[in-house]
């Protein structure tokens, strides 16, 4: 078995998955490091990205998943370890001082950061042609996504008059713009309306079906289990669990019990065992039952118990 | 090429809009117009105001214009998101510069004009020594630019630096120990030389060129370390 092989099977075996389940890894980090000055960012990250599919960086604020996507963008150079991204034809290993910027890959990925970086004084319109003909493609494509993302009508409004919600959209339609294999979402709906946030859920998952694969970074549990296929949990420049959301609930079950709610309105909380079948079969047959809920911990839960944080802070 | 004529396109769009950078290609040439019109005094040399205008518009506005449009980009980080569009740094400066230069010369074309009839030989040597001042001054901006981490900085730089450049020639001709020291500078080797193209025809001094010329040199190499210490984004 090769180096490379063994790998990634250990990869999976860390993720949970089984051997053969990642086919065609689209992004391959090994062993990333990088620091600013003595400060240590990010420490020994390895990770792979399954073509296809979105996978979240969730870690609370200065956990170093922006430094990640700087790194994977290629707007940061290693300190040491290694990134590749096939789709981008990026293969970037790095040792020592400096580290080898590869902007010329970026024009394959979609980027949509944080900050917006439009130009305030120009119409959306016209933001997103300058974007249009450094990408070489039909400003048609303009129209066809400024509709996507319900921005058509505000096409020829000033983008310093846009609410904070809009401009992400423009941001977002931007990233769209080339019709990239991958597409870095830094913090997508950082400080958004449910609205608009729900908004932009829609287009990322319409992305997905179109094949593009998303890597995306939040400190949203909701956002990350809602439209993530897999989850990077990431605490002080370490990946300390990673996996799909629903398995990872499932394994930090811990407490293994289901909270039951009656007729009268009660809630009771029953552990899984043959007593508390008896009981909910009891209730069943009377009619007293009204719904039945797991007691899974939720993303946040999962984190809280792995690193003793809170994720949104 | 495409990423030039795209980088040149958005500025042109973007400084309609953007009073700080559109007040400095309009103020000059403006008051020149005005002051060349309605201030008449008796022995005041001709053309007066054309050629000490031009030499403050050299001083200010390139200079001004490039540190307001770079630093302002890299605030905003609008310059960020270009190089990631895969914007080389060459593209963008040579955009941006293509953008300022050429904007200036419109504005040298209006002093052109305030300086009445000179022959086709004169009219190319006042743009060649237009050109050579907005240059340097252009290099001096970029400089200021790509050393300032944001807008408020710059500008806290921007405006001592132009003021020097652009009001020491004025004040060279009242004080003949501030003439010495501005001999070094291109914005007051700007005006002897336009005073001798009016003057003797064109004829002048060949040391007013290499001053211009070694100011470009200073400001290129100032631009250089800074953009290799900082960067452009």
């Amino acid at each position: 078995m090769g180096m490379q092989e063994k790998m990634h099977d250990d990869f999976l075996a860390a993720g949970g998955m089984e051997k053969g389940a990642l086919s065609q890894p689209l992004i391959e980090v090994r062993e990333l490091s990088y620091s600013f000055g003595d400060k240590a960012v990010l420490n020994q990250v390895s990770f792979l990205v399954e073509k296809g599919e979105i996978v979240g960086l969730l870690g609370p604020s200065g956990a170093g998943k922006t430094t990640l996507v700087h790194l994977l963008t290629g707007q940061l150079a290693p300190k040491s370890g290694s990134i590749r991204i096939a789709g981008a034809g990026r293969e970037e290993t790095k040792a020592g001082r400096g580290g080898k910027k590869t902007a010329a890959n970026q024009t394959a990925m979609g980027i949509m950061m944080d900050h917006f970086g439009l130009y305030e004084r120009l119409s959306v319109w016209d933001n997103l042609k300058i974007f249009a003909k450094l990408y070489q493609v039909p400003v048609e494509r303009i129209d066809f996504l400024l509709k996507k993302a319900e921005l058509f009508s505000e096409k020829k409004t000033l983008v310093g008059r846009l609410s904070k919600g809009m401009r992400s959209r423009v941001n977002f339609c931007r990233a769209l713009l080339k019709q990239a294999e991958i597409l870095f979402l830094d913090e997508p709906t950082s400080g958004l309306d449910p609205a608009t946030t729900a908004k932009i859920h829609e287009l990322i998952l319409e992305q997905k079906n179109a094949g593009a694969t998303i890597f995306l970074t939040t400190h949203n549990m909701h956002e990350a289990g809602k439209i993530c296929d897999s989850i990077l949990l990431l605490n002080e420049g370490k990946i300390v669990e990673r996996g799909k959301p629903g398995e990872l609930c499932r394994k930090y079950n811990l407490e293994n019990k289901i909270t039951v709610i009656l007729k009268d309105g009660s809630c009771q909380i029953l552990h899984s065992d043959g007593g508390s079948a008896k009981k909910m079969a009891e209730w069943m047959r009377t009619g007293e039952l009204v719904s039945v809920h797991s007691s899974e911990p939720d993303l946040e839960q999962v984190f809280l118990h792995l690193t003793g944080k809170e994720l949104n802070v | 090429m495409n990423n030039v004529g795209t980088i040149l396109q958005k500025q042109w769009k973007d400084t309609w809009k953007n009073k700080v950078v559109l007040i400095q290609f309009l103020m000059f040439p403006v008051l020149g117009v005005v002051m060349t019109n309605m201030v008449k005094i008796d022995g005041m040399p001709e053309h007066f105001f054309a050629n000490l205008f031009s030499t403050m518009y050299v001083g200010m506005a390139p200079l001004t214009s490039m540190s307001a449009i770079l630093s302002e980009e890299k605030e905003k980080n609008t310059l960020r998101v270009l190089m990631m569009a895969g914007v080389k740094p060459g593209q963008y400066l040579a955009g941006i510069g293509c953008y300022v230069y050429f904007a200036c010369l419109l504005g040298a074309g209006v002093f052109c004009a305030l300086l009445g009839r000179m022959g086709v030989w004169q009219v190319l040597l006042f743009f060649a020594i237009m050109s050579a001042g907005i240059l340097a001054s252009m290099m001096l901006g970029a400089a200021i630019g790509v050393g300032s981490r944001n807008q408020m900085a710059a500008t806290s730089v921007t405006v001592p630096v132009m003021m020097v450049f652009s009001f020491l020639p004025m004040i060279a001709m009242f004080h003949d120990g501030v003439a010495r020291a501005a001999k070094l500078t291109y914005s007051e080797q700007v005006r002897i030389l336009v005073s001798g193209l009016l003057e003797k025809g064109g004829d002048g001094s060949g040391m007013a060129w290499v001053v211009i010329g070694g100011n470009i040199l200073v400001f290129g190499g100032v631009f250089a370390a800074l953009y290799q210490r900082r960067g452009l984004a």
